[in-house]
């Protein structure tokens, strides 16, 4: 039986990091990937789509992570779309922030794509 | 004996002969199974330590499989980091941007926190930061080629490597943990000095050293080529500048 197409949002203003990860993301099976370079950016690609996943940076330029995610849980479209955080942000009480804005997972940089490819596997329910 | 009693015991005697001829045969055919039997037994027995042997022979390899996929994950993972690095590198000829993106490997593919890029000054012979995260660009002094772990490493051309004990070792802007020249063939033109690691980057894993190699050699080109480039942009405009001074 042929899986739906699914459709993953990247929100990172790293170009470097974009492509990383959506070339991680490029190894699952019916993903589309839609990039976003900034909070604002990524609100704006929701609001005008369906997304299936969305990952996240927590620092970046005109909206950061964390307000997205907060904006998302609080919005009307997408407020149960699982969320990873791919962030440099080591710190615990930053995760546990993450984590209680409404935030599924959170993965620290440098990212393994294995583990990136894992993780949105698993939030994605798909083998 | 009368007849008839000969008859009858003549009777019985090829009954009971008849009879042991049956026993005897039943007996041999019981003998026949018994030794199939016996023999299917004591081979059992070898079939099993056979296909044990083989099982255990799979499980083997089926283990090898496994790590070689996990070698091999890692391994595809190592060579996108690699291709990413060196694609978005060669994807400008803006030297800011340059500058820009060599930050951003070192942040998110290699873990740095704090580092300094620096470029060699060829008339001064001194080594100027032109970037950094972490730290403080303009209070970075200048280092005079061959001075310290930063002059010797441009000077020389060779990495630097401090013990993986200092990995997280309080900032020194004079002591970088690491230090890559940045070469094009055997001219160098700056190095890239680091000093500190993000909180979950604990060790220095062999992809950070192939991308240290892929920084010295890629970022060194792009950093020239895009300052050419600039240089040449920059020529371009005042001859152009000039010359319709000329025909106006």
């Amino acid at each position: 039986m042929n899986q739906p197409q699914l459709t993953a949002l990247v929100v990172e203003d790293s170009p470097t990091m974009r492509q990383l990860i959506v070339f991680a993301l490029s190894r699952i099976k019916n993903l589309k990937v839609i990039e976003a370079d900034d909070g604002v950016d990524g609100l704006k690609k929701l609001s005008g789509g369906k997304f299936d996943i969305l990952i996240t940076d927590i620092n970046m330029p005109i909206m950061d992570g964390l307000k997205l995610v907060s904006m998302v849980r609080n919005g009307d479209t997408h407020k149960a779309i699982p969320i990873v955080i791919i962030t440099t942000e080591g710190a615990q009480e930053d995760r546990q922030r993450a984590l209680a804005l409404g935030a599924n997972a959170y993965i620290t940089k440098p990212i393994q794509a294995p583990q990136v490819i894992s993780k949105v596997k698993e939030l994605l329910k798909i083998a | 004996m009368s007849g008839q009693t000969e008859q009858d015991l003549a009777k019985i005697l090829r009954q009971s002969a008849e009879s042991s001829e049956r026993l005897l045969k039943e007996n041999a055919e019981l003998r026949a199974r018994l030794e199939r039997a016996e023999a299917a037994a004591g081979k059992a027995p070898q079939d099993y330590v056979e296909l044990e042997a083989k099982f255990r022979a799979l499980e083997g390899e089926n283990r090898e499989f496994a790590n070689r996929y996990v070698e091999i994950e890692e391994e595809n993972n190592n060579l996108a980091n690699l291709y990413v690095a060196s694609y978005q590198l060669h994807s400008t000829l803006d030297f800011r941007e340059v500058l820009q993106i060599i930050t951003e490997i070192a942040i998110n593919l290699i873990g740095a926190e704090c580092f300094a890029i620096y470029l060699v000054d060829d008339k001064t012979r001194t080594l100027t930061a032109v970037a950094s995260e972490g730290l403080d660009k303009d209070k970075l002094p200048k280092v005079t080629l061959g001075q310290g772990t930063i002059g010797q490493v441009a000077e020389t051309g060779e990495n630097h490597f401090g013990p993986e004990e200092q990995m997280n070792a309080p900032v020194n802007p004079a002591e970088p943990f690491i230090c890559i020249p940045l070469k094009i063939k055997d001219r160098i033109i700056g190095v890239i000095a680091l000093y500190s690691f993000l909180k979950q980057k604990t060790r220095l894993a062999s992809v950070d050293y192939e991308l240290f190699t892929l920084l010295a050699g890629h970022a060194a080109t792009a950093l020239f080529s895009s300052k050419l480039y600039s240089e040449s942009e920059r020529k371009l405009s005042t001859i152009q500048g000039f010359l319709e001074l000329m025909t106006s």
